[in-house]
């Protein structure tokens, strides 16, 4: 089943065009790797499903993306409401100057949730979710910046699931991370496809296929391939991706 | 990046050409051996067979390197571990050509002069071997396709063989234990048609990405 749907999207940032007519159904607690050359779209493609690029002056977009079937463009929509079901991690671990424990309960309070043993149990929920807890809980005070990189990439996981989304987007998450906070990353992606919807913007070929069930190839803004992640990487039916994903170009 | 790769693909399928050679010599060097009775040609012949041995180990290794290094995918990764089940069968082929090399041996001033039925085998064989390894270098689905077909005149050889030996047998003009060695030989070639035929179907299989059927 699909959660989300694109149809004939395009995105202009002023006179560029950066995505042309995407169609694309993404399915629920599945995840989805979004891939191709830098410039390709796929980053502007994540940060369109839930509004981000909203924020970017002169961008205009035309077509249709439908979370469980409402156009997210509509004006009854609230936006906040849109990004706390559809969350976002990004390339950088990026926690805010605080504590553990106030920057996984951020999203909650904003939420308007202030009782504290509910709070106490989202935090704990959300570090479990994020593989996370045993290592935290004894210094849930103590700032997030003393956090190894690989660690504070899970307490923004953290900080994304403490709002319970459905859908978690994530640009290349495992970027800036060695090869053992990569691997945990990728456990615990695979883990939160048990309850959660993941796609995730990846530059990593073998990422995409150990993590990924579904690919999408993006280039010069168009979608050229989408379809399962063993198919794409054993037998693409585009000449361009079997190009891309061999590293003849890109 | 991707041009040292393409040098390592390369590089690759000059050995494959190198040890498919090695089998078409095989092959052809104890059928030759067969029809003259020549002892030495046949001694070469093993003696070779620890050659295509230490071939298929070097390739393995190769391939077994570029797997580690390259992370292959796609049309990449489907002719590496096609070429790790092919040397299989290169390997197989050239121990196929010893063991017919060594009945040589044992056939006691007999030979194969006059059984051109074992003659066609051995031609045939080769000419599989030689084309299914072209296809690969070649990408050529078609010219794999031809070598499977082929297969079938190799085994309705073999069947024509058996049904001269049952004749020789029955005439009395050979003895059993010839007789036997004979099937034997005729056999191998047979079964090196077959190996070839498993060569040719994994070529179509780096190329196209699905097996061939049956």
């Amino acid at each position: 089943m699909s959660i989300i749907s694109a149809k004939d999207l395009c995105l202009w940032y002023g006179d560029h065009q950066a995505l042309k007519n995407i169609n694309i159904e993404l399915s629920d607690r599945n995840i989805t790797a979004l891939i191709g050359p830098s410039g390709c779209g796929k980053s502007t493609f994540l940060k369109t499903l839930n509004r981000m690029n909203d924020l970017i002056p002169g961008v205009k977009i035309t077509g249709d993306i439908r979370y469980e079937g409402t156009d997210i463009f509509s004006n009854e929509v609230d936006v906040n409401q849109l990004r706390k079901e559809i969350g976002m991690v990004f390339q950088k671990p990026n926690p805010f100057p605080m504590s553990i424990y106030d920057n996984v309960a951020y999203g909650p309070r904003t939420h308007g949730i202030t009782n504290r043993v509910k709070l106490d149990e989202i935090v704990e929920q959300a570090l479990r979710d994020a593989a996370i807890w045993d290592e935290v809980k004894d210094r849930l005070k103590k700032n997030a910046l003393g956090m190894s990189g690989g660690q504070q990439q899970r307490l923004c996981i953290a900080r994304a699931l403490a709002v319970q989304p459905k859908i978690l987007l994530m640009d290349e998450p495992t970027s800036a991370l060695d090869p053992i906070s990569t691997s945990r990353i990728e456990e615990l992606v695979m883990e939160l496809k048990e309850k959660y919807t993941i796609i995730m913007v990846t530059h990593n070929m073998q990422q995409a296929v150990r993590v990924s069930d579904d690919t999408a190839f993006f280039l010069l803004g168009e979608l050229v391939e989408f379809g399962k992640t063993d198919d794409i990487f054993s037998q693409p039916g585009d000449p361009r991706t079997e190009d891309y994903i061999t590293g003849r170009f890109g | 990046m991707r041009n040292r790769f393409d040098e390592q693909l390369f590089a690759l399928n000059r050995e494959m050409i190198e040890m498919g050679a090695m089998c078409e010599e095989a092959i052809a060097s104890a059928a030759k051996a067969l029809t003259t009775g020549d002892m030495e040609l046949a001694a070469k012949v093993k003696r070779n067979s620890g050659v295509i041995d230490q071939m298929e180990r070097d390739i393995e290794g190769r391939c077994m390197k570029l797997l580690l290094h390259q992370q292959p995918v796609a049309r990449d990764l489907r002719v590496i571990s096609a070429t790790l089940k092919m040397i299989t069968d290169l390997e197989r082929i050239g121990d196929q050509a010893e063991d017919i090399a060594e009945i040589v041996t044992f056939l006691n001033g007999h030979t194969m002069e006059g059984m051109e039925v074992i003659e066609e085998m051995a031609r045939r064989t080769i000419g599989m071997v030689t084309e299914s390894i072209d296809a690969f270098v070649k990408k050529d689905v078609e010219l794999a396709e031809q070598v499977i077909a082929r297969d079938d005149i190799v085994d309705d050889c073999f069947s024509r063989v058996k049904c001269d030996i049952i004749s020789m047998i029955a005439e009395q003009s050979a003895d059993g234990e010839f007789a036997l060695d004979l099937l034997m030989i005729a056999k191998y070639f047979e079964r090196i048609g077959d190996h070839a035929t498993n060569i040719a179907e994994w070529v179509i299989y780096s190329v196209t990405g699905t097996h061939k059927e049956g």
